[in-house]
């Protein structure tokens, strides 16, 4: 199923600057899996060895923090948003 | 040319909603007359029933309090300015009253229903500390300034530097050199002398922070590092001050306000990048107006906590993407596993947050001075 996918901040320069992409995927993991064929290094910005979102980095399932939900093995429907968003600490 | 004489907000309902009518000179006694013939019941506010100005009322002329004059006999010209200023409500002393300088300079505040002089005067007894005297810290204490909060207080180590003067909006091209709390000082008084800004010339550590922080009521969160940032959370959180949150790399902005119990940023990110993997402003750019948006944003928050007025943006994290110019909006919660504010906590007193972060030691450069 396809979703969108919203990249933001310092995690555009791995996806070719890309601001939005659209991606295949029936859980947040395959979704980034299917980035990563397309963008490799992509992956390791979000996902450490063993698969876990990292903690620095929050994806949403439209506007929930899958960290909520079942994290990297959030369900996705068609037409869902993801949002990728790394901390910032600039000020 | 008449005489104008400033209503205050609560005595509007009397006056057609009018901050200023113009009547005939005379003497005060005279000007209040025919305020009241214009506008009749105007009498009962500022007469008691032996028809004398009551103490919780002071009338000016141009500035100066008539009883130091010759009280309602005092006599006006037409040019001149009289200022009806009642205390608050309850009796307060006179001396929490605004002064007429301060009625006509926050008049565009005190005119909104939502302020009034009650919520101006809630602003002059606010203490809202800022950390960080840069890019998010300049706009956020200048509009604090401007709207009359009457203890800003500054953190910051660093010195204003060629590179800062593309957004810090504190710091002009005279202040190279200077430490940014001086040139901050000078900056906000000429703004408004009214404030009084205290700085705190220090890197913030766990050895200070609660010192420093549990002195305010609302901390503004503008450092430019992640060791800060996670200090300033727990100090707030343990305190139980309210944090304004904001952030901002390259064309994106983030911005929330942290509650104690619903949510902190350990909530929002539960551990730092590793060193090196999310650049600095300084690595890799930031748009100087961005930093306008969101110290506006937090500005905004901060104003809202102060009257308690409003939604906050409390458990909501507002994404700002100044390219497409998009403002989204997520979902922010508690997260029960938050080892600060969660079920069960496991962080009850700060922490070392150089070694949390794997970040170099405060004293560095480029530390907690918002935006080196």
């Amino acid at each position: 199923m396809e979703v969108r996918v919203n990249v933001t901040s310092v995690i555009q320069k791995t996806v070719g600057g890309q601001r939005e992409l659209t991606a295949e995927g029936g859980t947040v993991a395959e979704v980034i899996d299917d980035i990563e064929r397309r963008y490799p290094g992509f992956r390791e910005q979000l996902v450490d060895d063993g698969g876990q979102l990292h903690r620095f980095v929050n994806v949403y399932l439209n506007d929930e923090d899958v960290r909520f939900l079942e994290g990297a093995e959030t369900a996705l429907s068609e037409g869902d948003e993801l949002s990728i968003l790394p901390a910032l600490a600039g000020g | 040319m008449a005489v104008s004489v400033y209503i205050p907000q609560p005595f509007r309902r009397f006056t057609a909603n009018r901050e200023y009518v113009e009547v005939d000179g005379g003497d005060v006694a005279g000007v209040l007359d025919a305020v009241n013939a214009r506008y009749p019941g105007f009498d009962m506010l500022v007469y008691d029933r032996e028809r004398r100005v009551p103490a919780h009322i002071n009338i000016y002329v141009n500035n100066q309090e008539i009883h130091e004059l010759d009280g309602v006999a005092t006599s006006v010209e037409d040019g001149d300015q009289v200022a009806v200023i009642p205390a608050l409500a309850g009796g307060a002393a006179p001396s929490t009253a605004l002064t007429p300088d301060e009625a006509m300079r926050y008049s565009r505040h005190i005119i909104m229903p939502q302020v009034g002089s009650i919520g101006q005067r809630q602003l002059r007894n606010a203490k809202v500390l800022i950390v960080g005297a840069g890019g998010l810290g300049s706009p956020v204490a200048i509009y604090l300034a401007l709207a009359g909060v009457g203890t800003v207080g500054l953190v910051d180590f660093d010195v204003v530097d060629l590179s800062n003067l593309q957004r810090q909006l504190l710091h002009q091209t005279e202040d190279v050199g200077r430490t940014k709390l001086d040139s901050a000082v000078d900056t906000l008084h000429a703004y408004n002398p009214h404030v009084r800004v205290v700085t705190h010339p220090a890197p913030l550590h766990s050895e200070n922070a609660m010192e420093i922080i549990g002195d305010y009521e609302i901390i503004v969160n503008g450092a430019d590092n992640f060791a800060t940032r996670y200090l300033v959370n727990d100090a707030a959180y343990l305190l139980g001050k309210t944090l304004v949150d904001g952030s901002i790399l390259l064309f994106d902005g983030q911005a929330t306000v942290f509650k104690p119990g619903e949510g902190c940023y350990r909530c929002l990110y539960p551990a730092p990048p590793p060193p090196g993997l999310v650049p600095s402003c300084a690595e890799a750019g930031v748009l100087g107006a961005i930093t306008g948006i969101v110290g506006s944003i937090q500005a905004t928050e901060v104003f809202k906590q102060v009257l308690d007025i409003g939604r906050p943006l409390v458990g909501r994290l507002l994404l700002i993407d100044a390219l497409t110019m998009e403002f989204r909006e997520m979902k922010l919660r508690r997260d029960p596993a938050c080892p600060l504010c969660g079920d069960e906590p496991s962080v009850m007193e700060l922490i070392d947050y150089d070694a949390f972060c794997g970040s170099p030691p405060l004293e560095a450069p480029a530390a907690n001075g918002g935006g080196h």
